[in-house]
């Protein structure tokens, strides 16, 4: 019996409200400020790995611990943005998939929130990383280790996120999660983290070769130990082996997705988004291989052609996402329905049981029923509650009515051995006149 | 649900917030314009062959790092947090409010790239602008540039928390102008404005004592100048606090929910006027020492006046809290996140028949307490813990006497009427059987200490009959499901 519960589907009921645009604009708005955000994300992760290796690498040479430094700078940079820049897409799909994202940051909920402190921890390191280069000068393994903490950290966030990310398209597997280690575990999470990583660096190789090989960068003046075109293309061939790597974790991806999301269109755009990387992979290649003065010749096709390849793939991320969990939406929407159907005719149900409840014309009949509803929490007729006795307020007020009345309005405190009472200010003349008849009907026998 | 049983779910969004709240107006809205102005002063201080003071302006530049520093770490990530937070603890209401003021806060975020991308510009092109009077002066310019976008993305959040609180035209009337116009609004901004410029100033004060030696020649200008910027706004702060404080009760009257009037209300209000007095007060104190005598200041005395200010927002913030209760989104949605026009369904039916999580569709004598546990979480666990902060047992307690037993049939009798005793609180939606079943769990858990352990340890319950299984077994699932 546990084990049928624990594998049962759950079927939620939507936010009764309207998408605030079209369905198609804001699925345009996910994808492209998605994109925009991971950019950001791919060259502060991967930006933070290559400052590692290279201040590793500059114990030895000290030229790379200067290399090193001038990436870190970027690191400081590309995380504002990549922080400010994510708010737009966690708006979109707080809008979109609002129950399905929600049901996943539950079910992860220590880890979910954990990214904020995390995250926060791995900015300040970086910071203290990049501001410490002179004072930790003769302490590099510490100065390195600050660094490697908070690589450890920026590696480790984006598997938050990606567990969430997969976990929503999941509701079949939503019984069966209990906590974060347990979401890890679904199959096709690691291969999606993989290229994620590998992503990070193949862009983190782009942006490089741009940023250190652009005519207003002053390399020779900041790099003095090392040569521009070597750099460049140590960038290139960082993209071109990751990419490479891309072409054999990219299958594993796909035949690791559960298979309810694939179909014929997902495969085209994905297909067709590898084979556009397919020709800048040539390019970097002769770049590569070709002489010092030809290095740029085709880096802005290079560009290009990668910016669609992520285009494609980001698409195609949402081709699965929308094919995955359409069959689940049209029953939520269903039940979403068939809840509010339910609730109006209870409501409506409500309202003419109300209309039909006789109407008392005896003062402390009426009063019986303010008393039931405001009083009898705290009173009882003829033993103490939390408050005394109905029977001793009569005996109290003997015949002083208005100060009864003025008492129920803004009480003060007497005993000790009681909490103080709340005002009933909100009670109408009416309602204490019959209040106060009935309290002090009460009292005579 | 996701439910923290110790700290308490609604702790957990006001630690991240008033965080994010004290840094924003501290380090960010109010804090950049001062260093703008310390920058020009720079100018002023020149030499005749320098383009600025250089010692002044490296001290400017160095206030700016603290900044920058946490306003882009911490800062900005305890944003992020909130909405996280929100996402964990309030799901209903968070996702009800982005599809209403999704572009309110679509346009906040242009608002707030543009700012990110100006605090990178001015903090990062400081030094490359000391070449010359004429990049220097812009590099001022940008400072302004950015204290003003700063402040508009103070303003805007606040528009933003004002229609969201404003429940009278909030099904109507979805637009900015609601926020704009809402009775609390203007004095609220008149309030925060100079709260922020005067938190800031604190912080910069204690800063600049901090980073400088008596008798450097740095110290007692630069106390002096902060000192001026604190007595200008100390005086603001206290006149935007008294307007704020007049509108407040007349506006919320009108406007806000029943929690108004309520003792509890009255506690937090007079503390918070008693803050209004002192921590102005406070202020004007230390910078008029400042100013005049900056030779007897020492750095403890800056601690005053700060903490006094974080204080001073930190209760305002919770004032402004406790007025929506007992509603999350006022008269649609309580703070139980079970909608208000839902309650007549609730009533028939009771709660755990239309929850998707409860392992409980029905109650049965043997299940009374697990079924409790269900109706607990999903109608109290919101504000309230088993043994943690707002403990369910302890407000039960304080009732009915210290270590007493609890009686079921008591808390039975109290639970569907506090709404009218305690206008704070939302009318209890279940039906008696439920009523049961949770007086009866929250004896039991008084009885054995047990905890409740929220979805992000123990998972989730599939409620037998809302479950994907369940629904395509039934011939026709577009029916109500009526439950007996």
């Amino acid at each position: 019996m546990l084990i049928l519960l624990q594998a049962a589907t759950p079927v939620p009921h939507d936010i009764p409200l309207p998408l605030p645009l079209p369905q198609g604009v804001l699925v345009a708005l996910l994808v492209t400020s998605f994109l925009a955000h991971l950019l950001f994300v791919n060259m502060m992760v991967g930006g933070s790995m290559v400052t590692l290796w290279a201040q590793v690498k500059g114990l030895r040479d000290r030229a790379y611990d200067e290399l090193a430094h001038e990436v870190a700078k970027t690191i400081t940079v590309n995380k504002s943005l990549a922080v400010v820049l994510g708010v737009a897409p966690l708006l979109t799909i707080n809008a979109l998939y609002t129950v399905y994202f929600y049901s996943a940051n539950a079910l992860t909920g220590t880890m979910w929130i954990a990214i904020i402190p995390l995250v926060s921890v791995a900015f300040l390191l970086t910071y203290l990383h990049k501001y410490t280069w002179q004072a930790l000068e003769r302490n590099k393994p510490l100065h390195i280790a600050i660094l490697a903490i908070a690589v450890a950290v920026f590696l480790f966030i984006p598997l938050i996120f990606l567990v969430n990310i997969n976990l929503m398209l999941f509701p079949e597997k939503w019984g069966t999660v209990r906590g974060f280690l347990s979401a890890l575990t679904l199959p096709n999470v690691f291969p999606r983290y993989l290229h994620f990583i590998f992503a990070s660096l193949s862009v983190t190789g782009l942006f490089l070769f741009w940023y250190l090989g652009r005519a207003s960068y002053p390399f020779e003046e900041r790099l003095p130990g090392l040569r521009r075109a070597d750099i460049q293309r140590k960038a290139y061939s960082l993209t071109l082996a990751a990419s490479v790597v891309q072409f054999l974790l990219g299958p594993l991806v796909l035949l690791t997705l559960p298979s309810k999301g694939v179909s014929w269109t997902l495969v085209l755009v994905i297909f067709t988004g590898a084979g556009i990387a397919l020709p800048a992979m040539w390019w970097m290649w002769k770049a590569i291989t070709g002489p010092d003065e030809a290095i740029n010749r085709h880096s802005g096709k290079v560009l290009l052609a990668m910016s669609l390849t992520v285009l494609f793939m980001g698409s195609g991320r949402h081709v699965y996402r929308a094919t995955a969990l359409a069959p689940h939406q049209a029953l939520m929407a269903e039940q979403t329905k068939a809840f509010h159907e339910a609730s109006a005719l209870a409501r409506a149900q409500a309202a003419a049981g109300a209309k039909a409840a006789p109407v008392s014309d005896d003062p402390a009949a009426a009063g019986l029923a303010v008393f039931t509803q405001n009083c009898s929490a705290c009173h009882k007729v003829d033993a103490k509650l939390v408050g005394p006795p109905v029977v001793e307020m009569a005996r109290i007020y003997g015949s002083d009515r208005d100060g009864l009345k003025a008492w129920i309005k803004a009480p003060g405190k007497k005993r000790p051995d009681a909490p103080q009472m709340p005002g009933f200010p909100q009670l109408s003349p009416d309602q204490l006149e019959q209040l106060s008849a009935y309290i002090f009907s009460v009292s005579k026998p | 649900m996701f439910h923290l049983d110790w700290l308490n779910d609604r702790m957990l969004i006001a630690v991240i917030a008033i965080l994010h709240v004290l840094i924003n107006h501290g380090l960010a809205v109010g804090f950049i314009p001062f260093i703008a102005w310390m920058e020009y002063k720079g100018l002023q201080r020149s030499g005749p062959h320098e383009v600025t003071d250089a010692r002044w302006d490296a001290l400017a530049h160095r206030l700016l790092f603290v900044a920058f520093l946490i306003t882009t770490t911490v800062g900005a990530l305890t944003g992020v947090g909130i909405w996280f937070s929100a996402s964990l603890v309030s799901p209903s209401s968070i996702g009800s409010l982005i599809r209403v003021f999704y572009f309110a806060w679509f346009t906040e975020w242009l608002v707030f790239v543009t700012e990110v991308v100006l605090i990178l510009l001015y903090f990062l092109t400081w030094k490359r602008s000391n070449r010359s009077v004429q990049a220097k002066a812009r590099h001022i310019r940008l400072g302004v540039a950015l204290s003003i976008f700063s402040w508009i993305t103070m303003a805007l959040i606040v528009s933003i928390l004002g229609f969201m609180m404003d429940p009278g035209n909030w099904e109507t009337d979805k637009t900015f102008l609601t926020g704009f116009s809402n009775p609390i609004y203007l004095p609220q901004l008149a309030f925060r404005t100079p709260v922020a410029m005067l938190v800031a100033g604190t912080f910069i004060a204690f800063l600049i004592m901090l980073f400088t030696r008596r008798g450097d020649g740095l110290r007692e200008p630069a106390l002096k100048l902060v000192s001026k910027w604190n007595l200008l706004w100390a005086p603001l702060s206290l006149a935007g606090a008294v307007l704020y404080y007049r509108v407040l009760p007349e506006a919320m009257a009108a406007n806000m929910s029943t929690a108004v009037g309520t003792m509890e209300f009255a506690a937090y209000y007079d503390l918070l006027r008693w803050f209004f007095l002192l921590a102005p007060l406070a202020a004007v104190l230390v910078a008029a020492t400042g100013l005049w005598r900056p030779r007897a200041v020492r750095p403890w005395m800056m601690l005053v006046p700060m903490l006094g200010a974080f204080a001073f927002l930190g209760i305002f913030e919770r004032v402004r809290e406790f007025v929506r209760k007992p509603y999350v989104i006022g008269g649609y949605m309580y703070s139980n996140l079970l909608r208000e026009e839902d309650y007549p369904l609730y009533a028939r039916d009771g709660v755990l028949a239309h929850a998707t999580y409860t392992a409980h569709a029905s109650i049965t004598e043997s299940n009374k307490v697990d079924a409790g546990r269900d109706v607990f979480m999903l109608t109290c666990s919101r504000c309230h813990t088993t043994h943690g902060v707002n403990s369910i047992v302890d407000v039960f307690e304080r009732m009915y006497g210290e270590g007493k037993p609890l009686d079921p049939a008591s808390m039975a009798a109290y639970i569907p009427n506090m709404h009218n005793g305690r206008p704070y609180m939302p009318p209890f939606p279940g039906n008696a059987a439920e009523l049961d079943a949770l007086t009866a769990y929250i004896a039991h858990v008084q009885r054995t200490g047990e905890a409740l352990e929220g979805a992000q340890s123990t998972g989730i319950a599939v409620n037998p009959t809302r479950s994907l299984e369940h629904l395509a077994g039934q011939a026709a699932p577009t029916q109500p499901l009526a439950i007996k």
